[in-house]
């Protein structure tokens, strides 16, 4: 191998102090965030820097004790799950159907979802028809809306196109029909891109808190993002609340303070992201290379 | 069933005679397209509002028409409007300007000689781009806040602060400020897919170049540099033709009354027209221009993509 010049030898140096300045830089506000939910309020004030001051976690019981909370974790998780598994299974069965050449108006089928990529109606006519259709204030606007995304269709339909015909011409002489070729054959052995799409409709999922904004006005169907979103634009709301909390002595340990709160509420949000994030990891790559496919 | 042997992807055998299973398809995947027009194509016919005067909870049926009152409108507004299209051009070009961004940390990414360093710095920059803008604002909120602890770092460095308003109220800072958001929360994702291009060079060019006395910058610069060129120009053609959308949902959290007339972008102004003044009608046509400038905008820069280098981005 070639000598390197010391000069080389610096500027490597000061790449590697650069590009770990820059994670540092991602990494740090995620952490102060954490040490500040588990600081004691009153504490917390004086600024955490390194380490919580005086741990604890009378926070997060304090917290959970708000009553819209623990109900907004279960809408989260309930749109995370339920709302992903569906997309996911829908997209992938209107795929295999898509991607069959037999299939009559198949062409206009394809292409008018496709379509849908590229235009849309704008925020106010869609807000009216899913008004229209009577979804406001249900869960099932959480997740309906999305079911076909196509997006997803072309992805999983490039992925189906290339897998062997014989599986399931096999299975066709044997008497499956179109339900079975799909459910046994097809799901299974596509499974690589959508335990991708799974991955990320179900970040996006737990992540968005718009459609709260505009179609839920029951506090009881508020998902967590859009709680803490109503926490950090209305002050009222929330002082309210810790001055309910703070009064009774046999629910909190700690004397909140707004910031902690949110805080907190920041934390129970992101803390499921950051313990599955290492497992997400490999989906990564194949995710944003997906984007380079095209129908 | 399906005796006749069909090749999956093949020509159909029997074109002329009806064919039960290509129909059968046809009737499953209705129920799934029929979704499709119902939550895409119904709201497009939408559209058909702009043109009528409708108010909330009024019946369909005494619609009254008229014609294009909403799209002059426009010019009866025009000084918020202006000044939404220049808070959309301005933050749209500033993150086109910082496009080349992603790619420069991907190439120092692959400088990077410990796989195990570059793996753990690719993991932990990618991480912000999978939390929500409300979890950054809430987290920006606390760093930044009076006495949060950037201040109090600030201090520490000898920085004299004269606090009147913090960055986040600082309407003079809220373009670069959400700028420098926006890369943050992007870099990292965004240099994946360069990476991803790095990787996909011959390494043998690095082979050739060496042995011919190149040094790691004239590497990276004949070779690196020219392979990840089709990359960059995809995205920044379809960036550019997505100017108009640019983070609604960024803006639409970062808003206060300090810095609304700088962070109001048209999406967020068609959002305050439609949904907070329930002007139904003229957020409609607010909405088609956008609609109709974003697709021009898109199929333009497809065709200076197939003219330049004879591939369709989209």
């Amino acid at each position: 191998m070639r000598t390197v010049s010391w000069s080389f030898r610096l500027i490597y140096i000061v790449n590697i102090i650069l590009l770990l300045s820059f994670t540092l830089l991602c990494l740090y506000p995620f952490y102060n965030m954490l040490i500040y939910s588990f600081s004691d309020p009153m504490e917390a004030v004086k600024g955490v820097t390194l380490l919580p001051r005086s741990f604890t976690f009378g926070n997060y019981a304090a917290v959970c004790k708000i009553a819209t909370i623990p109900r907004a974790a279960l809408v989260s998780v309930f749109r995370t799950v339920v709302g992903s598994l569906a997309t996911l299974l829908c997209c992938s069965f209107f795929a295999y159907l898509v991607s069959k050449p037999k299939m009559y108006l198949r062409k206009l089928i394809y292409r008018g979802t496709i379509v849908t990529m590229y235009i849309s109606g704008g925020l106010i006519p869609y807000f009216l028809t899913v008004n229209a259709y009577g979804l406001r204030n249900t869960m099932l606007v959480y997740f309906v809306p999305g079911l076909i995304s196509a997006f997803n269709i072309v992805l999983i339909k490039t992925y189906i196109e290339q897998l062997p015909a014989s599986l399931e011409e096999s299975a066709m002489i044997d008497g499956a029909g179109i339900m079975k070729c799909w459910w046994r054959i097809v799901f299974p052995l596509s499974k690589p891109i959508t335990a991708t799409i799974l991955v990320f409709t179900m970040i996006g999922q737990w992540n968005s808190w718009f459609d709260a904004l505009i179609f839920i006005t029951k506090p009881e169907l508020y998902p967590l993002q859009y709680i803490l979103y109503k926490y950090l634009r209305e002050a009222s709301s929330i002082s309210k609340i810790i001055a309910q909390l703070n009064s009774d002595v046999s629910i909190t340990t700690v004397s909140l303070t707004p910031e902690t709160v949110r805080m907190t509420i920041t934390a129970i949000i992101t803390i499921p992201i950051l313990l599955v994030y290492p497992f997400m990891q490999r989906y990564f790559v194949k995710g944003i290379m997906m984007g380079a496919i095209k129908g | 069933m399906q005796k006749r042997g069909r090749v999956m992807g093949g020509p159909p055998i029997y074109k002329k005679k009806f064919d039960t299973y290509g129909f059968k398809l046809l009737i499953m995947a209705l129920p799934f397209f029929a979704l499709v027009i119902m939550f895409c194509y119904v709201p497009i016919a939408g559209w058909g509002l702009a043109f009528f005067d409708y108010k909330p909870g009024m019946h369909f049926d005494k619609l009254n028409f008229v014609g294009f009152k909403y799209f002059a409108l426009i010019g009866v507004y025009w000084k918020e409007i202006l000044n939404a299209l220049v808070n959309t051009l301005a933050l749209s070009a500033m993150s086109l300007i910082l496009a080349p961004l992603p790619a420069i940390f991907a190439i120092m990414l692959s400088a990077v000689r410990s796989p195990w360093l570059k793996k753990s710095i690719q993991s932990t920059v990618t991480l912000p781009n999978f939390i929500s803008w409300i979890i950054v604002y809430a987290i920006c909120s606390n760093i930044l806040a009076f006495d949060g602890i950037f201040n109090k770092f600030l201090a520490m460095l000898g920085v004299k602060v004269t606090i009147t308003t913090t960055i986040l109220g600082n309407k003079d800072l809220s373009w670069y400020f959400m700028t420098a958001l926006g890369v943050w929360k992007g870099l990292g994702w965004g240099s994946i897919v360069y990476l991803a291009a790095i990787a996909g060079i011959d390494k043998e060019l690095y082979e050739a170049a060496e042995i011919d006395g190149a040094n790691p910058f004239g590497c990276i610069r004949h070779i690196t540099i020219p392979g990840l060129m089709p990359t960059f120009f995809v995205l920044f053609l379809l960036s550019i033709g997505s100017f108009l959308s640019v983070g609604f949902e960024q803006f639409l959290v970062f808003s206060n009354s300090l810095t609304s007339s700088k962070l109001e972008v048209l999406d967020v102004f068609t959002y305050r027209v439609g949904l907070g003044t329930q002007d139904y009608s003229f957020a409609t046509a607010l909405g088609i221009l956008r609609s109709v400038v974003s697709i021009a905008m898109l199929f333009s820069m497809n065709q200076l993509s197939k003219k330049v280098r004879g591939v369709s981005v989209i």
